[in-house]
C-alpha cells in the first residue's frame, strides 16, 4: 500500500460522479425505496470523499468523521423504513407524489 | 502498479454498478447492484490506505443496512404489479430535466477539484490510531453518535408499530381525503 | 335717491329667498303678492330714479363693499348708473312687472305657483345686477346668476325629461360663451389691471392703439360670450328648444331681458370695441348672418313660440348688426323697442296657448280674431312692429339702424342689401302668424276668453310698441356722437317700403290665396329647400354629429375607466405572479429536491464566480 501514487483528483472524481447518480436517482424515481437508495449513495459518495481526504493528509479524522457518516446513515435508514412501512399501510401504495398534502 | 489498475477496475465498477441501482424496475435487483457498488468502493478505500474504513463499509453499510433495505422490500411484498409501475414511471420525459441539472452540477464540481494536486496517499493509516482519534479528541463526537443511534432506536421500533391506525390522527377518513375523492 | 340704488335689485332678490324658503305653503295670493309686487316696487324705484336723472343727469357710481382682496384686485360689489342703464334697468323692470302681472294668470293653476315666481324674481335681482355692475367681475356674476335661472326656469316643468334636456342645452351652449368670456375677462385685468370698466377702458385708450391684436382677441372673447347669451350663430340652437319653458318665461328672458345681455355686454364696453375695427365688423357680420339665416328658418317653422324664438334670434340679429357699424345708440333702442313687441308677441301667443288648451301648432289654429279680439289686436300691433311698418316703433328703430348700415365703410351698401331681405322676411313670416293663426276657419276651439290680469298687459305693451318710436333714450352721454351725415334719400324710401312689400306677399299667399307657391314648394328643390329651412339650415345635425356624438363616445369609453385599468394591471400582474407561485406549491417530493438542486447549482455558480480561490 505504500507509495501509490494514485492521485487525489481522481479519487474526488470518483466521488463526485458516484454523488451525482445518486442525485439523479434521487430526482428521477417515485418509489420510496429507491429515493432512500439515492440517498444511501450519496452518502456513500460524501464518505468516500473525506476518506480519500484523510488518505491524503495521512491521518485518522477522515475515517474517524466516515464512522459518523456511517451512524448517521444507520439512524436514517432504520427511521426512514420505518416510515415507509407507515405509508405503505396508509396510502397502499410506494408512490411518492401519492404523499403530496399537508395536515388534515 | 497493479494497484493502480486495481484502483480504476474498481471505480469503474463502482459506477457502473451504482448506475444500474438507480435504473431497475425491481427493487431486489437494484439492492444488490448497489451491495456490489459498495463493495468496490470498499476495495478503494483498501487501495489509499484506510483498512479500518474499508472494513466497516463491508461490515456495516453493506452488511447491515443493506441488509436492512432487503428485509423490509421483502416485507412489503410488491411483486410484479412493482415492477410495471416502476417501468411506467421512469420515462425519458421524467429524467431529460433532472439530467441536465446534475450534469450542470456535476461540471462545477470538477471545476472546484480539479485545483487538487498530489498523490493520495503515502502511508496507510491503521485501526489503532483511528481508535486513538476516536477516544481521543473526537470521544465527544463519539457520544453523540450514540445518542442519534438511540433516537434512531426508538423512532423505529415507533414507526414500525403495526396498530398504528388506533391513533387520533387517521389518513383514511381524514376530510381531505374525503375532498380528494 | 340715487343712494337708494341698491334697493332695486335687493327688493327681487328678497321675494325670491322668501318665496323659496315658503316652500310653497304661502296662499296664492301672497305668492302673486309678492312676486309681482316686488318688481312693481322695484319699477317704481327706477321711475323715481329715471324722473331725478332726467333733471340732473350726472352718473351714479355707488360702491357697497368690497367684494375681494388679492394682491392689486380688488374688485367692489358696485352699482354704476347712467343713461344706459336706465333704458336697461326700465326695460326688466317695467316689461317684467307686465309679464309678472301676466303670470299670475298664465300660471293659475300649476301646483309649482311659489316656486315659479321665486324663480323670476331671482332672475330679475340677477338682471339688474348685471346691468348695474360698474366692473365687469360682478356684471359676469350677474351673467351666470341669469343663466341660472335660465336653466331652473326652461327647465320648469321638469317632470317631462325633454324639457329638462332643453334646459341643460341652453345651459350648456351658453356655458361655452361664458368660458370664452371669462377668458377675455382674464385677458383684460392680465393687460390693464382693472376690471372697473370706466377705468379699464381709459387704461385700454392708453395702452393700446386702434388695430392692435390684444384689444382684438379681448373683443373677440367678449364677443363668444355675448354670442352665446344672445343667441347669435354659431350658439343659437339653445334659444328654440328653450321655448319649452313656460310662455311667460319665454317672453321675459328669451325676448326681452337675458338674450340682450350680449348686446348690453358690447355697448358696455364698446370702448374697447372701438380699439378693434375687425372685431366691430365681426360683430356685424355675425348679426346679418344670423338674421337671414334665422328668418329663413322662421318662414318655415308651424309651432307659435318657435316662430317667435327664430324672430328674437334675427331681430338681436340687427342689434348686432347696429353694435357692429358703430349705431351704438340704434342698437340700444332697437334693443328696447323689441324688448316691448317681442313681450307683446309672446304674451299673445301666451294668451292663445292659455285659452287653447296648450295647443301650439298654428295651422291647428284659425279664425281667432272674433273670439279673442284683445290678443287679435296685440298681435297685429306686435307683427307691425316686428315688421317695421311704418310709424310703429319697430320702424324707427330698424331704419336707423339699417340707414347707419348703409353708411359702413365698404360693406356697408351690402349689409343694408341683406338687412333689407331680413325685413322683407321679417314681414313675411310674422304676417303669415296673423293670417293663419287669426283669419280662417276655426280649426280649435278656445274655452275661455283672457282675463284682465292678461289683458291689462298685453294693452299696456300694445301701446307702447306704438310710441315707443317716439321716446328719446338718454344715452348721449354714453356713446359717441354717429356722423351727421345723411344717406341719399332713395335708400330711406327702399328701406321704408320692403316691409309693405312683404306683407302684401303674406296677405297674397296665406290670406287671399291669390299666389300660388305650391307648386313652387312641392317641387323636389322645393321640398329639399324646405327641410333644409325648416331644420335652421342643419346647424344643429351638424353640431350634433360635430360634437355630441363624439363626446358621448369618448364618454361611454372613459365609462369602462380605462385609466383605472393601468392600476388594475398592477392587481392583475400580482394575482398572475400569484398563480404561477402556487403552483410550484405541488407538495411533491421530486419536485421540490429537482427545485433544491437546481438552487444549488446556481448557488455554487455564483459562489464560484465571486471567489474562485476560496473554494
Amino acid at each position: 500500500m505504500d507509495g501509490l501514487n494514485i492521485p487525489l483528483n481522481h479519487v474526488l472524481l470518483v466521488s463526485s460522479l458516484l454523488f451525482v447518480i445518486g442525485l439523479l436517482g434521487l430526482m428521477i424515481r417515485r418509489n420510496i425505496i429507491f429515493i432512500l437508495m439515492s440517498l444511501e449513495v450519496m452518502l456513500n459518495a460524501a464518505a468516500l470523499a473525506f476518506v480519500g481526504a484523510g488518505a491524503y493528509w495521512g491521518q485518522p479524522d477522515g475515517q474517524v468523521v466516515f464512522m459518523l457518516i456511517l451512524t448517521v446513515a444507520a439512524a436514517e435508514v432504520a427511521v426512514g423504513l420505518g416510515l415507509v412501512l407507515q405509508i405503505q399501510r396508509r396510502f397502499k401504495t410506494l408512490d411518492m407524489d401519492h404523499a403530496n398534502r399537508m395536515g388534515g | 502498479m497493479l494497484e493502480i489498475t486495481l484502483f480504476y477496475t474498481a471505480a469503474t465498477v463502482a459506477l457502473i454498478a451504482t448506475v444500474m441501482a438507480m435504473t431497475r424496475a425491481n427493487a431486489i435487483h437494484a439492492l444488490i447492484y448497489l451491495i456490489v457498488s459498495l463493495l468496490a468502493i470498499a476495495v478503494i478505500f483498501f487501495l489509499i490506505g484506510a483498512p479500518f474504513a474499508a472494513a466497516l463499509e463491508i461490515v456495516i453499510y453493506a452488511g447491515a443496512i443493506m441488509v436492512l433495505f432487503v428485509f423490509v422490500i421483502m416485507m412489503l411484498n410488491l411483486g410484479d404489479k412493482g415492477d410495471r409501475q416502476e417501468r411506467q414511471w421512469l420515462q425519458p420525459k421524467v429524467w431529460a430535466g433532472p439530467a441536465v441539472l446534475a450534469t450542470v452540477l456535476f461540471i462545477e464540481l470538477l471545476y472546484v477539484i480539479s485545483t487538487a494536486e498530489g498523490p493520495v496517499s503515502t502511508t496507510s493509516v491503521s485501526a489503532k490510531e483511528v481508535g486513538l482519534s476516536l477516544f481521543g479528541p473526537y470521544v465527544l463526537a463519539v457520544e453523540i453518535a450514540s445518542m442519534l443511534l438511540l433516537a434512531g432506536l426508538v423512532g423505529s421500533f415507533h414507526l414500525g408499530r403495526r396498530y398504528l391506525e388506533r391513533d387520533s390522527f387517521d389518513v383514511e377518513n381524514s376530510s381531505a381525503r374525503r375532498e380528494a375523492e | 335717491m340715487r343712494e337708494l340704488i341698491w334697493l332695486i335689485p335687493l327688493i327681487p332678490l328678497l321675494s325670491s329667498v322668501t318665496l323659496m324658503l315658503s316652500s310653497g305653503k304661502f296662499p296664492r295670493l301672497l305668492i302673486g303678492l309678492l312676486g309681482v309686487g316686488s318688481v312693481g316696487s322695484a319699477a317704481l324705484l327706477t321711475l323715481a330714479l329715471g324722473l331725478d336723472f332726467m333733471a340732473n343727469p350726472e352718473v351714479v357710481q355707488l360702491t357697497l363693499w368690497t367684494w375681494m382682496q388679492v394682491g392689486s384686485f380688488a374688485p367692489g360689489v358696485a352699482f354704476y348708473f347712467d343713461g344706459l342703464t336706465l333704458v336697461m334697468m326700465s326695460v326688466i323692470t317695467g316689461v317684467g312687472f307686465l309679464i309678472h302681472l301676466f303670470s299670475t294668470e298664465f300660471m293659475e293653476d300649476d301646483v309649482s305657483y311659489a316656486r315659479y315666481f321665486a324663480y323670476l324674481n331671482m332672475f330679475v335681482a340677477a338682471m339688474l345686477v348685471l346691468v348695474m355692475a360698474d366692473n365687469l367681475l360682478l356684471l359676469y356674476l350677474g351673467w351666470e346668476g341669469v343663466g341660472v335661472c335660465s336653466y331652473l326656469l326652461v327647465g320648469f316643468w321638469y317632470q317631462n325629461s325633454a324639457n329638462g334636456q332643453a334646459a341643460r342645452k341652453a345651459f350648456i351652449v351658453t356655458r361655452i360663451g361664458d368660458t370664452a368670456m371669462a377668458l377675455g375677462l382674464l385677458l383684460l385685468f392680465t393687460e390693464l389691471g382693472t376690471l372697473n370698466i370706466q377705468s379699464m377702458v381709459g387704461a385700454a385708450n392708453e395702452s393700446w392703439q386702434v388695430g392692435d391684436t390684444l384689444p382684438l382677441v379681448a373683443c373677440l372673447l367678449l364677443l363668444g360670450g355675448a354670442v352665446g347669451k344672445s343667441a347669435q350663430l354659431p350658439l343659437h340652437t339653445w334659444l328654440p328648444d328653450a321655448m319649452a319653458g313656460p310662455t311667460p318665461v319665454s317672453a321675459l328672458i328669451h325676448a326681452a331681458t337675458m338674450v340682450t345681455a350680449g348686446v348690453y355686454l358690447i355697448a358696455r364696453t364698446h370702448g374697447l370695441f372701438l380699439l378693434a375695427p375687425t372685431a366691430m365688423v365681426v360683430v356685424a357680420i355675425i348679426g346679418i348672418t344670423t338674421s337671414l339665416i334665422a328668418a329663413f328658418t322662421a318662414l318655415m317653422q308651424s309651432d307659435i313660440k318657435r316662430i317667435l324664438a327664430y324672430s328674437t334670434i334675427s331681430q338681436i340679429g340687427y342689434m348686432f348688426l347696429a353694435l357692429g357699424v358703430g349705431a351704438w345708440t340704434a342698437g340700444i333702442f332697437h334693443l328696447m323697442t323689441h324688448a316691448f313687441f317681442k313681450a307683446l308677441l309672446f304674451l299673445g301667443s301666451g294668451a292663445i296657448i292659455h285659452c287653447l288648451h296648450h295647443e301650439h301648432n298654428i295651422f291647428k289654429m284659425g279664425g281667432l280674431r272674433s273670439k279673442m279680439p284683445v290678443t287679435f289686436w296685440s298681435f297685429m300691433i306686435g307683427s307691425a312692429a316686428l315688421a317695421a311698418l311704418p310709424m310703429t316703433s319697430g320702424f324707427f328703430s330698424k331704419d336707423q339702424i339699417l340707414l347707419e348700415a348703409y353708411q359702413f365703410p365698404d360693406i356697408g351698401p351690402w349689409l343694408w342689401f341683406a338687412g333689407l331681405c331680413g325685413a322683407l322676411l321679417t314681414a313675411m313670416y310674422s304676417f303669415r302668424l296673423v293670417f293663419v293663426v287669426f283669419f280662417g276657419q276655426v280649426k280649435t276651439e278656445p274655452d275661455k276668453d283672457t282675463g284682465w290680469r292678461m289683458a291689462l298687459p298685453l294693452s299696456v305693451l300694445c301701446g307702447l310698441s306704438l310710441v315707443g318710436g317716439y321716446f328719446i333714450i338718454p344715452v348721449e352721454s354714453v356713446f359717441p356722437m354717429s356722423t351727421g351725415t345723411h344717406p341719399a334719400h332713395w335708400v330711406e324710401y327702399v328701406s321704408i317700403s320692403v316691409p309693405l312689400v312683404g306683407l302684401l306677399l303674406a296677405y297674397l299667399i296665406f290670406q287671399s290665396g291669390q299666389l300660388r307657391v305650391d307648386g313652387l314648394v312641392n317641387s323636389a328643390i322645393g321640398k329639399i329647400m324646405r327641410q333644409f329651412w325648416l331644420s335652421g339650415w342643419g346647424i344643429d345635425w351638424l353640431y350634433e354629429r360635430l360634437f355630441v356624438r363624439p363626446y358621448y363616445a369618448f364618454a361611454s369609453l372613459l365609462k369602462a375607466e380605462p385609466v383605472d385599468a393601468v392600476y388594475g394591471l398592477v392587481v392583475t400582474f400580482n394575482e398572475a405572479l400569484n398563480g404561477w407561485l402556487s403552483q410550484s406549491q405541488t407538495g411533491r417530493m421530486r419536485w421540490y429536491i429537482t427545485s433544491m438542486v437546481a438552487g444549488l447549482v446556481v448557488l455554487v455558480a455564483v459562489a464560484l464566480q465571486l471567489s474562485p480561490e476560496a473554494i
